[in-house]
């Protein structure tokens, strides 16, 4: 390995590589938000629902935690999407896209986490907090809207920026079903070149990178919405 | 058209995830033990090492806990035979590459646990056992290890259990664990939503099973106060 | 609707019964207060007093007896008439529970937007009124984490204010103050129970509340043993129950208030 070359042939990938945040930060930033509107229901669900919702919720999670990443990727690319987007009246709407499928697994799984954070953290909470709102009146949806999720949220940031850096991390595989992002260009330039070391140092460095940057914005937002002598006690 | 599922079950796609798992099983548990034996040792030193030793595990942990493990697994399998090492070079055959990927991510994972759970201890258990009049050495292993292992079991026995699920990435370098036997299985029946789906349910009763057996090992080594905090 | 004879109490509890873990912790409580009353609840702790506190306002749904407010039946089935029932019943707790991510003001706003569907304007006006009253319009813009015990019961104390509550049910308000931070609180209720407030406390804090109260009510095991005004239940030589309990608590505490001095 020569050190120029390797040094070359890295500088004139980097932009091409470069390409792939757009793919993989589109994955990030679906499967979070996916994530996130599936998780606080489903959280809210599993700690104030009847039995059968709890165990149904409990029953959810456990699928998308025990199955992996990779398995979920087959199993709704070639398996589920590929069947339903052969059905009359959902072909042509993009379902067999491996973007889709992507955001897909790992919008679910990320719910799934994401539940379980934040019922740590509505758990968390005093159960005064619950019984001062409802003598003031409040139904027990006013009480969880105003009450109890602006607080379990907050204590959810630190917990969440690790969900961010584990999604990022995952978000690689889908390569394997076809997505363009980082992973997938430096697999495909690194057989071209031949230069599979400074390709996948590149790869590493874009990774990290966007770990740091990400990790470092929900510190800010952690800062932005902190409120004074609120502590993280009880955050997963 | 084609065979019912069941029978397709019994004849082939068993007897073929079958195969796979040994083979699975074979990359899980060196990686396992391998990740435990340097999380172990990284973990100590980052707590109790010299400062440049500290700074150093500190950087393996944040390398490898920062790039994703598809990215260390191709590095070990791709790129490490064409790192020349004065003339020669070191090839890995698919297993061992797997098995060293997993061991090297899953021990900084580890890491992360075992100082956590040393740095729980308190520094009044340390200072009663040296007025009891034990070593620094003694007071170590009989009460902060101890104590440090109760801690750091429950976040240790799950990134066991991420290990098993990321195992399957072993696939991806040719591996034919559970995973690539699948995906073979399905690329000639064509049956995917079957194939993949049950390669699920394996996966599902694996992780559950080693779930089961982490609270088992937690409850019998539990003492009062050191519950297993809440999932 | 509020066509009820001067004597029909405001609110008023019937046979009420509570089993928890097996143990009767209210035993048929029969309680009412009529309007501008001041009732007090006292009696050792596991008496049952703060479940029957809790209630009185369907918080600890009873197991079985009736709770009337200004001589109507609450029906705790409807929704709708749980809500609006306890907001014409204000209550303080012992440990404050405020809102800890809502500053003093939002605290005392959010039921009048929430509940109330106060505007903003409205809502802010109003608990900045509260809080005056209870003097700490200083102190709205502070998180409850900022603020010290007693104030924080002061800020719950006009929270449960600002809704005009009929009766105010206050549990041991006190009980989890630093004793230089009593005084503060106490003056509060004092002001409120001279401006006519209906209140009925918990309360270990025996010649403060002789002062105040019309009733007192001693519970134990879940019974109400004994009731009457402070005058006939402590005075000289009477020998009651409340009495004894009343001494026991002086020699715990130092107070020397065993007996009603008038």
């Amino acid at each position: 390995m020569d050190f120029n070359v390797a040094f070359t042939a890295a500088h004139e990938a980097l932009p091409y590589m470069l390409g792939g945040v757009v793919w993989t930060a589109g994955l990030i930033v679906g499967a979070m938000l996916l994530g996130l509107a599936l998780g606080v229901p489903l959280a809210v669900l599993q700690v104030y629902g009847p039995r059968s919702v709890r165990r149904m919720v409990a029953t959810y999670v456990w699928l998308f935690r025990g199955i992996p990443i990779l398995v979920q990727l087959y199993i709704f690319y070639f398996g589920l999407l590929a069947w339903l987007s052969g059905l009359p009246g959902l072909t042509g709407i993009g379902l067999d896209s491996p973007f889709v499928a992507a955001v897909m697994v790992l919008g679910l799984t990320s719910s799934a986490y994401q539940s379980q954070i934040f019922r740590g953290a509505i758990q968390s909470l005093p159960a005064g907090q619950l019984k001062a709102g409802r003598a003031l009146g409040m139904t027990d949806g006013q009480v969880i809207r105003t009450v109890v999720l602006p607080q379990a949220l907050r204590l959810s940031i630190p917990a969440w920026s690790n969900e961010y850096s584990i999604l990022l991390k995952d978000s690689a595989l889908a390569f394997t079903i076809g997505v363009v992002e980082i992973m997938g260009r430096m697999r495909a330039i690194a057989s071209t070149t031949h230069e599979p070391v400074s390709m996948s140092f590149v790869a590493g460095i874009i990774f990290f990178v966007l770990t740091w940057v990400g990790v470092k914005g929900l510190s800010i937002l952690e800062n932005k919405v902190r409120i004074a002598g609120y502590t993280r006690q009880g955050a997963v | 058209m084609s065979i019912p599922y069941f029978e397709f079950l019994r004849a082939e796609l068993a007897p073929g995830l079958l195969d796979g798992l040994w083979v699975s099983l074979i990359v899980i548990i060196p990686s396992a033990l391998l990740g435990a034996f340097i999380g172990l040792t990284a973990g100590v030193l980052r707590v109790y090492g010299p400062m440049p030793v500290r700074k150093l595990a500190e950087a393996y942990v944040s390398l490898f806990r920062g790039t994703p493990l598809v990215v260390q697994v191709f590095f070990w399998y791709f790129a490490l035979p064409y790192i020349k090492f004065g003339g020669w070079s070191l090839v890995l055959d698919p297993i061992p590459a797997a098995i060293l990927a997993f061991g090297l991510c899953s021990g900084a994972y580890q890491s992360e646990y075992i100082r956590g759970g040393l740095n729980s201890i308190k520094r009044g258990q340390i200072r009663a056992a040296l007025a009891l009049g034990m070593t620094t050495r003694q007071a170590v292993m009989n009460v902060v290890l101890p104590q440090a292992f109760r801690r750091a079991l429950p976040g240790c026995g799950n990134e066991i259990i991420y290990l098993i699920k990321y195992s399957s990435l072993a696939s991806i370098i040719t591996v034919n664990e559970l995973t690539g036997t699948a995906t073979t299985i399905a690329k000639n029946s064509w049956r995917n939503i079957e194939v993949f789906c049950t390669l699920g349910v394996v996966y599902l009763l694996l992780v559950t099973v080693a779930t089961w057996l982490l609270h088992l090992l937690e409850d019998t080594l539990s003492v009062p106060g050191f519950e297993r905090p809440q999932e | 609707m509020s066509q009820h004879s001067e004597n029909t109490p405001i609110l008023e509890a019937r046979n009420l019964i509570k089993v928890l873990g097996g143990n009767r912790v209210l035993d048929s409580v029969n309680l009412d207060i009529g309007r501008g009353r001041v009732k007090v609840l006292i009696g050792p702790s596991g008496a049952g007093k703060s479940t029957l506190l809790q209630c009185l306002n369907f918080l600890t749904p009873p197991d079985s007896g009736h709770i009337l407010l200004e001589g109507r039946e609450v029906n705790a089935g409807s929704k709708k008439e749980l809500c609006s029932f306890r907001q014409q019943v204000g209550m303080i707790f012992q440990d404050f529970n405020l809102f800890d991510h809502l500053s003093a003001l939002e605290n005392v706003r959010v039921a009048l937007m929430k509940v109330r569907g106060m505007s903003k304007l409205d809502a802010t006006e109003r608990a900045v009124a509260e809080l005056k009253r209870v003097g700490l319009v200083d102190r709205a813009a502070h998180y409850p984490a900022n603020l010290s015990g007693g104030q924080k019961q002061r800020v719950a104390i006009a929270r449960a204010l600002a809704m005009d509550p009929k009766v105010m049910l206050l549990d041991e308000p006190t009980s989890a103050l630093d004793p230089e931070l009593i005084g503060e609180v106490l003056t509060v209720i004092r002001a409120l129970a001279q401006g006519g407030m209906t209140m009925i406390m918990a309360t270990h804090q025996i010649s403060f509340s002789a002062s105040l109260a019309d009733e007192f009510i001693f519970m134990e095991k879940g019974r109400i043993v004994e009731h009457g005004s402070p005058a006939e239940l402590l005075g000289k030589g009477v020998g009651s129950r409340t009495q004894a309990f009343c001494a026991k608590i002086s020699e715990l505490t130092g107070e020397a208030d065993g007996e009603f001095r008038s």
